[in-house]
């Protein structure tokens, strides 16, 4: 398969989805809370574009709907309810630096190159250009897994689990044309709903150990009343 | 190869070595501007070498032979690593000897003896410059290799010339890979340069040079032939930028009008990075050196999103 013979619109799409999986090595590697609110917000602007750029494509008006509604959630009302959390937390100036971080850039290569792997039969049996895609999805979703596991910071966790779910909508959208418009909305409520809770959690967490770093939750043991 | 196209690859050498001050000269320039100043005249660069060549070289009285010989192989090393760049036209048999990867080489061997240098006489400065350019140079150049090889692979040739050539034939394409080797190597070209975020051109603080600390025990015709070679070195990493990513405009074939054409567009784009790079100057503060490693890891992920991306989305 070429790039030569592709209609533009479709490198277009292929180039988003590069920058898509390049914000999320932003996410991974930004230390500074805002910043990486401010990334994921750029990851869900790609993410509604490389929708709108399908639906101009295929004709498919639906799409148009969901990309708006992408545009609106992910990449305006999320960031914007993460950011009144930040600030409410007094966590705008809060650093919280990678311990290895070219080490965790590595892996999220390696990542990149395991999803290429998993995806490849799936090329080479569609002759679909925009499949290839599929293995950047999967790789931003597995980008998001690596953030929750190595970030410490509960607000850097949900960044990584809501890029995961970019990762998957970016997947069926460039797979398949995107899913049935009753999925699609009850998605993204149930992300809405998601978030809110996670607003809930981090007031709990911060009121019961002082702090959002999860690692200290390990330290939590149970009370031993033995007078 | 024909005479005339020797012939050409020499008018091409020559004008890096004419045009390498101009460039120097002109972002200087722009900078004043942005920083409300008059700013010195863009030739002023030529000034300063016409100067450094009449007066005597001086040399300490511990200085070896080395130290003598390090100016003139290092700008010849500069200069040939260049001038196998295709400036104004692709197929010259300059190019045809040297790929990328000797082109690499080169600047290796200039950037080796120009440590060695900075380390003979035996001042702390020189050996802490030297030290630097080897910590900088050693995280910058793995990552400007992955950027040309993501170019290579799509060209499917590591020489420069069908690299240009390629993008040329095929018109415009929107490529992720050639989007993540510029951005790549725009960073590595900051480095290697010693602009500003990585060096400071312009600063004699003590504790932030690179580049000048090396060069602090030259005079004279030496320290003209060290100023030249940086130079040139900016010019290469320009003409790089400029004639790889955009090389419309580029003569393909030895006709002096296409040559004219050619020379015209390239100093236009030139000029215009030039501007940027003042621009990226005048806007972003120098970094603390151990900040360094950060920033050139960000070139090398670009540079290997760049590959992988040319794997996954492109082939």
């Amino acid at each position: 398969m070429n790039l030569e013979q592709l209609p533009l619109l479709q490198q277009l799409m292929i180039v988003l989805s590069a920058v898509v999986l390049l914000t999320s090595f932003v996410l991974l590697e930004q230390a500074r809370l805002v910043a990486a609110i401010h990334a994921f917000a750029w990851q869900g602007v790609l993410v509604a574009m490389v929708t709108a750029v399908v639906a101009t494509g295929s004709g498919l008006e639906h799409l148009f709907f969901s990309a708006a509604l992408t545009l609106g959630l992910k990449a305006l009302l999320i960031p914007w309810m993460l950011h009144r959390l930040v600030r409410r937390l007094e966590l705008d100036r809060h650093k919280e630096p990678l311990h290895h971080p070219a080490l965790v850039i590595m892996a999220g290569v390696a990542l990149v190159i395991f999803s290429y792997w998993l995806v490849l039969p799936m090329i080479q049996e569609e002759l679909m250009f925009t499949r290839n895609i599929v293995a950047v999805s999967l790789a931003v979703v597995l980008i998001g897994l690596l953030m929750m596991v190595v970030r410490q910071q509960a607000v850097a966790q949900v960044l990584g689990f809501m890029s995961m779910e970019n990762g998957l909508f970016l997947a069926a959208v460039s797979a398949t044309g995107g899913m049935p418009l009753v999925v699609e909305l009850g998605v993204a409520f149930d992300v809405l709903v998601a978030m809110v809770l996670f607003g809930v959690f981090f007031f709990q967490i911060s009121e019961s150990i002082d702090s959002l770093d999860v690692d200290r939750m390990n330290r939590l043991t149970e009370r031993t009343d033995e007078e | 190869m024909s005479l005339s196209s020797w012939g050409v690859a020499l008018l091409q050498a020559l004008l890096y070595l004419a045009l390498a001050p101009l460039l120097a000269g002109w972002v200087r320039k722009v900078k004043a501007w942005l920083q409300n100043r008059r700013g010195a005249s863009p030739l002023q660069p030529y000034r300063d070498l016409y100067k450094l060549f009449g007066k005597e070289a001086r040399m300490a009285h511990t200085a070896s032979p080395l130290f003598r010989a390090a100016p003139y192989i290092v700008f010849t090393a500069t200069w040939l690593a260049a001038s196998a760049i295709p400036f104004i036209a692709t197929g010259l048999p300059t190019a045809a000897v040297a790929d990328v990867i000797v082109i690499a080489g080169l600047l290796a061997l200039a950037r080796f003896f120009l440590a060695l240098a900075g380390m003979d006489v035996g001042t702390a400065f020189g050996g802490m410059g030297a030290s630097r350019e080897m910590f900088v140079s050693a995280l910058a150049e793995p990552a400007m290799l992955m950027a040309v090889f993501t170019l290579a692979m799509t060209a499917h040739s590591t020489n420069l010339s069908s690299v240009v050539d390629h993008q040329l034939l095929h018109g415009i394409i929107l490529r992720p890979s050639y989007m993540f080797a510029l951005t790549g190597l725009l960073l590595v070209a900051l480095a290697e340069t010693g602009r500003i975020p990585v060096d400071n051109p312009a600063t004699h603080l003590e504790l932030t040079m690179i580049h000048e600390a090396m060069i602090l025990e030259y005079s004279g015709r030496h320290l003209a032939l060290m100023e030249w070679a940086a130079q040139l070195k900016l010019l290469l990493y320009g003409s790089l930028l400029v004639n790889v990513f955009f090389p419309w405009g580029m003569a393909r074939d030895i006709h002096p009008g296409a040559l004219g054409i050619g020379l015209l567009l390239v100093v236009v784009k030139l000029a215009l990075l030039g501007a940027v790079l003042a621009a990226s100057e005048t806007v972003l503060a120098k970094m603390r050196l151990f900040r360094v490693p950060a920033f050139l890891n960000l070139a090398l992920l670009l540079a290997l999103l760049g590959l992988l991306s040319h794997v996954i989305l492109e082939v």
